[in-house]
């Protein structure tokens, strides 16, 4: 069974914020919020460098263990999904999640927390039909063969989504070409001992 | 003289001409290297270095960060999460689990090792007022409310590991809605409530020196016959402070909790938690403890806080100094129960 992983290679994201469109328009997100966020690290300096983030589908994942309703669960190919049905809104996967990944409407009172939505990995989640699964989750490509749309649509592939295996294999591949041994995060001093990438060009 | 120091400094200029002619060769030849087409250039992205990310996952971003999310407070990596999550599930959830359970089973063993304090004298039958209906009607609802809490609380806590096999999804998903529900919205009117209770009963709460007394003889379970107590003794008055510094502690973090729209950060959450579930598994422990001796565990104590008055003979074994003080307003039972009338309304009185 494939594990399904996302990968956004730094050296080529180019900040057009192409997949968050792609996100939006693919799952119809609801008013409020954003499954999938750039963050770019100092912007307009020379080392500026940018990066796509949404939920990493953790394989040991801290949102799972912590949900107190069994939301939260995990496909066999890797997928972490979420049941709006049994969401209560109390936030804990919000504390645990290292990404920032599950986000809540808070149009009520006071705040108060409404069901959970994060990135479905464009598998939609547990639903009666079709059209309930689409209006509570957004497209179910993965069904239909398809990858998700924030990695189909990345102008300079950046972001790369499937099957862990092959996506580390297209990096290999990409940090090989770039002929040098801190190909995977450039100007890096302690190369040799940091850089699981420069271990991939060894073997390449 | 002059004449050698010319010459000299004309060998130097002529040697630092051939190394800058050298240098400019070999820089030639790096560059060359470079624009080899096969090679994306190799210093695209300078400097961005494995420390980089370490201060990123460290959460120190400088000035330029950028997030396209509106008004996120996320950093590119939050390892806070993970020491939350390693608190909760490895400390916090077995250790509430053993204080709650261990708690139970220290009432069951003592109750059957050392059984019922049953009062030493008969009862006088005559009556002293000790708790007013304001304190018994605050009593009652707090210890309701409080007991909704420590249920619906426990449930958020061990529900997934306790009760989720026995349930379907739908009832499953309507149980915990309910559950976060009455955890959430009487949360709040417990906190109030509390304050008040706290407030109305301070002055019988402040620690006196016989206190000491009464913990060196283990509240009367060391030797014989009862320590020296006033309106509430030692362990009362140790119940009291916990409320009122525990009990604040898990109110104000549970208004941390309960309001995510005053802008506070995801860390002052997973910290509230963390205090909250601290807070709330000792105090329901304790309050295992308190129901059992209010109740069950010592004759004549719980006809107080049901009908206010409690009897003579109570009061002198167990809270002595304060009946010296109230002694002269003992009244007989038949006059309570007139009082009342065929209403049953209790009489008014003040504590």
């Amino acid at each position: 069974m494939a594990t399904m992983k996302f990968m956004c290679d730094a050296e080529r994201c180019i900040e057009c914020n192409g997949c968050v469109t792609a996100c939006k328009n693919a799952n119809e997100v609801e008013w409020g919020i954003q499954r999938r966020r750039v963050v770019t690290l100092n912007d307009g300096e020379p080392e500026e460098v940018s990066i796509s983030v949404a939920c990493m589908h953790c394989d040991d994942a801290p949102c799972i263990a912590v949900c107190p309703t069994e939301t939260l669960f995990q496909r066999d190919d890797g997928i972490v999904l979420h049941d709006k049905d049994l969401c209560i809104g109390c936030g804990y996967c919000l504390y645990a999640c290292p990404f920032g990944a599950p986000q809540f409407p808070q149009q009520n009172a006071f705040g108060e927390r409404g069901k959970m939505d994060k990135c479905t990995f464009c598998a939609g989640g547990p639903a009666e039909t079709k059209e309930e699964e689409y209006q509570k989750y957004g497209a179910n490509r993965i069904a239909e063969g398809k990858l998700p749309l924030c990695a189909e649509m990345c102008s300079t592939k950046a972001l790369l989504a499937g099957d862990a295996q092959e996506v580390a294999d297209i990096f290999r591949q990409r940090v090989v070409q770039r002929g040098h041994k801190d190909g995977g995060w450039s100007g890096n001093p302690r190369a040799d001992a940091d850089s699981l990438a420069y271990d991939a060009s060894q073997q390449g | 003289m002059s004449h050698t120091m010319q010459w000299r400094s004309l060998w130097r200029l002529g040697l630092l001409a051939l190394m800058l002619a050298l240098g400019l060769a070999l820089s030639q030849g790096a560059l060359a290297q470079q624009a080899d087409p096969g090679r994306e250039a190799a210093f695209a992205v300078p400097a961005v270095d494995a420390d980089l990310w370490r201060q990123v996952k460290a959460g120190e971003t400088g000035p330029n960060y950028r997030d396209s999310r509106a008004e996120s407070t996320y950093n590119l990596v939050n390892a806070s999460g993970e020491t939350w999550r390693q608190i909760r599930e490895r400390w916090i959830s077995p250790f509430g689990a053993i204080a709650v359970l261990g708690m139970i089973a220290a009432i069951a063993l003592f109750y059957l090792l050392v059984g019922r304090k049953k009062l030493d004298e008969p009862r006088t039958g005559r009556k002293l007022l000790r708790w007013s209906l304001v304190v018994r009607s605050l009593h009652w609802t707090v210890a309701t409310l409080f007991i909704l809490l420590a249920l619906t609380g426990l449930n958020l806590a061990y529900g997934k590991t306790l009760l989720r096999p026995l349930f379907g999804d739908g009832a499953w998903a309507a149980m915990m809605s309910g559950t976060k529900l009455i955890h959430n919205y009487l949360g709040p009117l417990f906190g109030i409530l509390l304050v008040i209770l706290l407030l109305r009963l301070l002055s019988h709460n402040i620690p006196k020196a016989h206190d000491l007394q009464w913990f060196a003889k283990g509240g009367g379970l060391v030797g014989k016959g009862h320590p020296d107590a006033g309106f509430a003794n030692g362990g009362e008055k140790v119940w009291y402070w916990l409320l009122a510094t525990a009990g604040l502690a898990v109110i104000v973090s549970g208004f941390v909790l309960d309001f995510p729209n005053y802008g506070q950060a995801r860390d002052t959450m997973q910290w509230a938690n963390i205090i909250h579930a601290v807070g709330a598994l000792g105090l329901t422990a304790v309050a295992l403890g308190h129901i059992y001796i209010g109740t069950v565990g010592t004759e004549g104590s719980l006809e107080g806080m049901t009908t206010g008055y409690v009897d003579e003979t109570w009061a002198k074994e167990h809270h002595n100094l304060w009946y010296e003080e109230v002694k002269e307003s003992a009244v007989p039972e038949e006059q309570i129960a007139q009082a009342k009338g065929p209403s049953g309304s209790s009489p008014q009185g003040s504590s």
